[in-house]
């Protein structure tokens, strides 16, 4: 049976009834950073405690991926079969900007401002079958 | 001890077949070294770059083995901004006369292809499809366009004028005028920036020879001055190039600490500048760096790039020679074409392409990856 996995460990959490983005916040001076890191890119504290992100933001910027990237891209496509992405950054409250490829690539559903939920999906298989799950904004119903 | 540069040399931009990247920095060291009238044996050290072509210190295995101290930069589009900035300390600081700056490249076609792990962000990032410098142009230029009214037509204006004035520049590489129409409705890469608004890696060199400003006149009657070099990184909350988050407060890029620490250290403004190279990566950048720059102010850019100020022969010319977006971006010379180019303008050498009015303050600016400027005010 095929198992899931995440793109990275301590990107997010994984398996959860809830998955969120984990950032890290430092204890210093307070700013949060994604992904986690073990000292603030602020303050060059290191006393930051590991956090669960908000799930709905608004989208701060955006573009369309229009060609199929060379390595390190790893999806499960082909040039035939590569489809163009959306990419922004969402501003979660109370917390930081992150950058996330978005579900929608139509650049007339696309707007500055919008609401956007993280959403966890299957992104690329495995050569043993496993699914890989990355993390993607969608526009909020 | 001021810093004069009395030699330039150029090998044209654009794709050449029959000469490795190295080769490329010999011919263009050669013309330096000619145009100073010396001897590479009279160079007291050398500063270089080269990002895809080899180690720039290969450079003496073309022009002989001298002994020279030859020390290899490494930073990005930077890379010529600081190989600069290292040559112009050496010289302030006593230790040296007279040495090279040079930088060369050669690239494989298509986008640059960057490393997260060599840049200390995980290989997620990659794999996602996020590790594209063409991603944030565009949307670093997609929200200044919401926030202060640049319009698509002004973006495809940059890049008419930049092939414009590369087909007046003979070493410039995609030298065929190209209508506004044409550009806008060009492939699109990353919205809104389409093919004809980027520049794409090509092959290239440039090599300058610097000596102390008090000696400057044994080598040429027509020194430049080097007023003020400045380098900058990012600090926390300005929003660069590969980054998985960013701060939520904003405070200035790079670009903006760089330019103002160079105006601080040449005791002018930026309403002194008669010619101006400034990182035209895409369309965008060329607009938002105007405002960085301190050229002018955020929005101001729509007017001043519909009436053509910033054409030859406009208040405030930008990228005379064709920019990166008409000569390409070899990564080691990128920089350092620009300081050719606004050596020949202070000299009155630039031909068709010349600056009317006797120019005397010439500008630089470049920016790279992961979010560091490089600024040279150079003075006749
Ligand atoms: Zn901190």
């Amino acid at each position: 049976m095929t198992k899931q996995k995440p793109i990275a460990e301590g990107l997010f959490t994984w398996p959860a009834a809830q998955p969120a983005l984990l950032g890290s916040r430092c204890n210093d001076c307070g700013i949060v950073s994604f992904p986690a890191a073990q000292s603030c890119m602020a303050c060059s504290g290191q006393d930051v405690t590991v956090e669960e992100l908000p799930r709905r933001g608004t989208l701060w910027t955006w573009t369309v991926q229009r060609f199929m990237p060379k390595a390190p891209y790893h999806s499960d496509e082909t040039e035939q079969t590569f489809q163009p992405y959306g990419v922004g950054y969402v501003e979660l409250p109370g917390g930081v900007r992150v950058e996330g490829r978005l579900t929608e690539n139509d650049p007339a559903k696309l707007r500055i401002g919008m609401a956007m939920d993280v959403v966890f999906e299957p992104y690329r298989h495995e050569a043993n079958g496993d699914e890989v799950i990355g993390f993607f904004f969608r526009p909020a119903a | 001890m001021d810093v004069a540069i009395v030699g330039i040399g150029i090998h044209p931009f654009g794709r050449t077949p029959s000469r490795s990247g190295l080769q490329q920095g010999a011919y263009a060291a050669r013309l330096a070294l000619k145009d100073a009238g010396v001897a590479w044996s009279d160079m007291q050290f050398a500063f270089g770059g080269s990002a895809s072509a080899g180690s720039a210190d290969a450079l003496v295995n073309e022009l002989g083995l001298t002994g020279i101290p030859f020390i290899n930069v490494a930073n990005g589009c930077a890379t010529g901004g600081s190989s600069l900035i290292s040559a112009y300390n050496a010289i302030k600081s006593g230790e040296y006369d007279i040495g090279m700056v040079a930088g060369f490249d050669k690239h494989d076609r298509g986008a640059f292809n960057a490393d997260p792990e060599a840049l200390g962000i995980g290989r997620w990032y990659g794999e996602l499809g996020l590790m594209m410098t063409t991603q944030f142009f565009a949307m670093k230029i997609q929200k200044y366009m919401h926030d202060y009214g640049i319009s698509r037509e002004t973006l495809a204006k940059v890049s008419e004028k930049a092939f414009i004035n590369a087909s007046m520049n003979p070493n410039a590489w995609r030298r065929e005028p190209i209508g506004v129409e044409e550009i806008a409705n060009s492939q699109m890469v990353s919205d809104p920036l389409t093919k004809f608004m980027f520049c794409s890696p090509s092959e290239g060199g440039v090599a300058l020879v610097l000596c102390r400003a008090d000696q400057a006149r044994r080598y040429t009657d027509t020194p430049v001055y080097l007023k003020a070099a400045t380098l900058k990184s990012r600090r926390y909350g300005s929003f660069e190039v590969f980054a998985p988050s960013q701060a939520l407060q904003q405070v200035d890029g790079p670009t903006v600490d760089a330019s103002r620490a160079a105006f601080e250290m040449a005791g002018v403004g930026p309403g002194d500048i008669d010619v101006m190279q400034l990182q035209d990566t895409e369309a965008g950048a060329e607009v938002m760096h105007m405002a960085e720059n301190g050229f002018c102010e955020h929005g101001e850019q729509e007017f001043l790039i519909q009436s053509g100020a910033t054409r030859i022969g406009g208040r405030m010319p930008v990228n005379t020679d064709g920019g990166c977006i008409a000569n390409g971006e070899p990564i080691g010379a990128s920089g350092l074409r620009q300081v050719y180019e606004n050596v020949l303008q202070l000299r009155g050498h630039a031909g068709e392409r010349q600056v009317p009015g006797n120019p005397r303050l010439a500008y630089t600016h470049v920016y790279g990856a992961p979010g560091i400027s490089a600024v040279t005010l150079l003075q006749n």
